[in-house]
């Protein structure tokens, strides 16, 4: 089983690396992590502060573009390219086929965001010429933004399950950006009474939390981050990954690809 | 080769037929990407040489009073979790209003304080937006929006969001006494701020000499001075060293106009030059102000620095006809 999902997962790899729009995303980031370090100078006192938020914003928009774009397409493209019959056709299930997409596609974000972090760190070094022990916490943020890209990729894998790539991509993005609301949809929840306070506590829980995820604006300022958040981090994200991933597979089993 | 007017026609357009014979022979491919990369040299230049003329006729547009979100709330939100790196472009949005309303001698900055309030709530712990931020509206027009009160507003939120920023209560206390001329409210901020821990040794004298109502020579000395030790920040000590300079001449000035008194009510007239002032030993040499030039003793025994534009913020010493930067305050 693990050979069938690792063998998937490489071939995800291996079919987004030939992608040359990737590349291009990854260059319009590091050219926007270099732009950070002029415009730093038409401000004041904000240098370091400015190459912090861009470079990490920068990683962060640019990595979910490529996991909602990459990820809408994971199942339909193998299905209008007939290639997911020639792969079920063999003894993989599939299940096994969607976890191999998702850890292929997750491979991939994981790459870009190493080399995008080469860049930022390399950017930063220019600036300050030397790292401090705070900026330890620019890798913890760096973490949350792939975890961020972890449940990116499971959401986009879930609605490419069902959807056509169009409807996948604005859904996708929708619930990314309700998920940076979804602190304010708690408070909503618990302010309102009665059905409207059920439904708003329900959907509130239902969509992905980025606001914790997102620690780019108190690591600019050199503050730490708790241990414990990074745990509870963690296990927020592969949690709402394993839902996501197990919604897409019972849709995807029940599937007539006929 | 031919004489008379045929063959001289025919040298005019052996060039010409030369070139359609090229043109002819080149590929299609590589005439359709010579056409099209000429068409579009030619008219991005054209849209350049446009947009300048179109720039000339809206002059000032850029720096329209406009903010076209003026909530903080809303762009905290539509920042979808970015809020630093939004707060970052607000406080640049701002420094270069300050910038562009300051070189044209503005006596008005109306977004100044909106600018500020949204870069603050974006990211309350944007330190360096208090500080300066305070600064840009404290200050009298044209150096600054001359709102003392807003400025004071900004920095208890600042110290509401940062409470141990010590910086931020001295930038209190500094407006209390500066802006505001209340020695007893500077005296709580100096001392409120000199009990956190790591705070500079200065809070303490200050929070002191505020409460024995100093003078104001000596206290605003003081205050510049922690400002020009406590900070690294290349901008701000400069500033703190004109500030210095200026109280060096204002207090030099008093001083040698009454040497140069007492020479008259020794001599029964007026000092011609420093010399005679030395020569009557009230003097050890020719004073010079804090940028190395000579004071000038005028006739009447005033006393003028030579160079006004090299010590911008000074009260005394001035030619005729020449105010203060700030009337009034003579601290500053």
């Amino acid at each position: 089983m693990i050979n069938r999902v690792a063998a998937i997962s490489f071939n995800t790899f291996r079919e987004a690396v030939r992608d040359r729009v990737l590349y291009n995303l990854i260059f319009f980031a590091l050219l926007l992590v270099a732009s950070a370090l002029l415009f730093g100078q038409i401000s004041i006192g904000i240098e370091r502060m400015v190459l912090i938020n861009f470079g990490l914003t920068a990683v962060s928009m640019f990595g979910i573009v490529i996991a909602i774009f990459i990820g809408i397409g994971l199942v339909s493209k193998e299905i209008d390219k007939r290639t997911l019959y020639s792969v079920l056709a063999r003894p993989v299930r599939r299940w096994e086929f969607l976890l191999g997409k998702f850890f292929g596609l997750v491979g991939t974000l994981v790459v870009n965001t190493f080399f995008m972090a080469i860049g930022f760190f390399a950017a930063l070094l220019y600036l300050v010429h030397h790292f401090q022990r705070g900026d330890a916490y620019l890798l913890v943020a760096l973490y949350f933004i792939v975890l961020q890209f972890v449940i990116v990729t499971a959401v986009a894998l879930l609605f490419s399950s069902f959807s056509s790539p169009l409807l996948s991509a604005v859904f996708a993005f929708a619930l990314f950006i309700i998920g940076t609301f979804a602190e304010d949809l708690r408070a909503f929840a618990a302010l309102a009474h009665g059905p409207a306070g059920w439904i708003a506590t329900v959907a509130a829980y239902l969509v992905p939390n980025f606001s914790a995820l997102n620690v780019i604006s108190s690591v600019a300022h050199g503050e730490p981050v708790a241990r414990t958040l990074i745990a509870y981090n963690t296990g927020y994200a592969v949690l709402y990954a394993a839902a996501a991933i197990s919604a897409a597979t019972l849709i995807f089993e029940r599937r007539n690809l006929k | 080769m031919v004489d008379g007017p045929l063959g001289s026609a025919r040298d005019r357009l052996w060039p010409i037929a030369k070139a359609w014979v090229l043109w002819s022979s080149m590929k299609h491919r590589a005439a359709i990407t010579v056409t099209l990369a000429t068409v579009l040299v030619v008219c991005m230049s054209g849209a350049v040489l446009l947009l300048r003329r179109i720039d000339r006729l809206r002059s000032g547009a850029t720096l329209e009073e406009v903010l076209y979100i003026p909530s903080p709330k809303i762009l905290k939100r539509m920042s979808l979790g970015y809020n630093g790196l939004v707060a970052d472009i607000y406080w640049t949005r701002a420094v270069q209003y300050f910038g562009a309303k300051h070189r044209a001698r503005a006596t008005q900055y109306q977004l100044l304080a909106p600018l500020l309030d949204i870069t603050t709530e974006l990211d309350p712990h944007l330190i360096v937006a208090y500080q300066f931020g305070s600064t840009f509206l404290a200050q009298k027009p044209p150096e600054g929006a001359g709102e003392p009160n807003k400025a004071v507003a900004l920095v208890e939120r600042g110290i509401q969001a940062n409470r141990n920023r010590w910086q931020l209560y001295y930038e209190l206390g500094f407006l209390q006494y500066m802006e505001l001329h209340d020695p007893a409210a500077a005296a709580r901020a100096f001392e409120r701020g000199s009990q956190i821990p790591g705070a500079h040794p200065f809070l303490k004298i200050l929070a002191a000499a505020m409460a024995q109502h100093a003078g104001q020579l000596l206290t605003a000395r003081m205050l510049w001075t922690t400002t020009y030790e406590s900070t690294e920040d290349p901008m701000i000590r400069a500033n703190a060293l004109k500030h210095l300079r200026a109280l060096k001449v204002d207090e030099d000035v008093p001083k040698l106009e009454g040497l140069a008194a007492e020479y008259q009510r020794r001599t029964d007239r007026q000092p011609a030059s420093w010399a005679d002032l030395i020569t009557a030993g009230l003097l050890r040499g020719v004073p010079v102000d804090p940028v190395g030039n000579p004071y000038k003793l005028m006739p009447d025994g005033r006393v003028q620095v030579a160079d006004p534009d090299a010590l911008p913020f000074i009260n005394q010493g001035l030619p005729a006809g020449k105010e203060p930067l700030e009337p009034g305050a003579r601290a500053r």
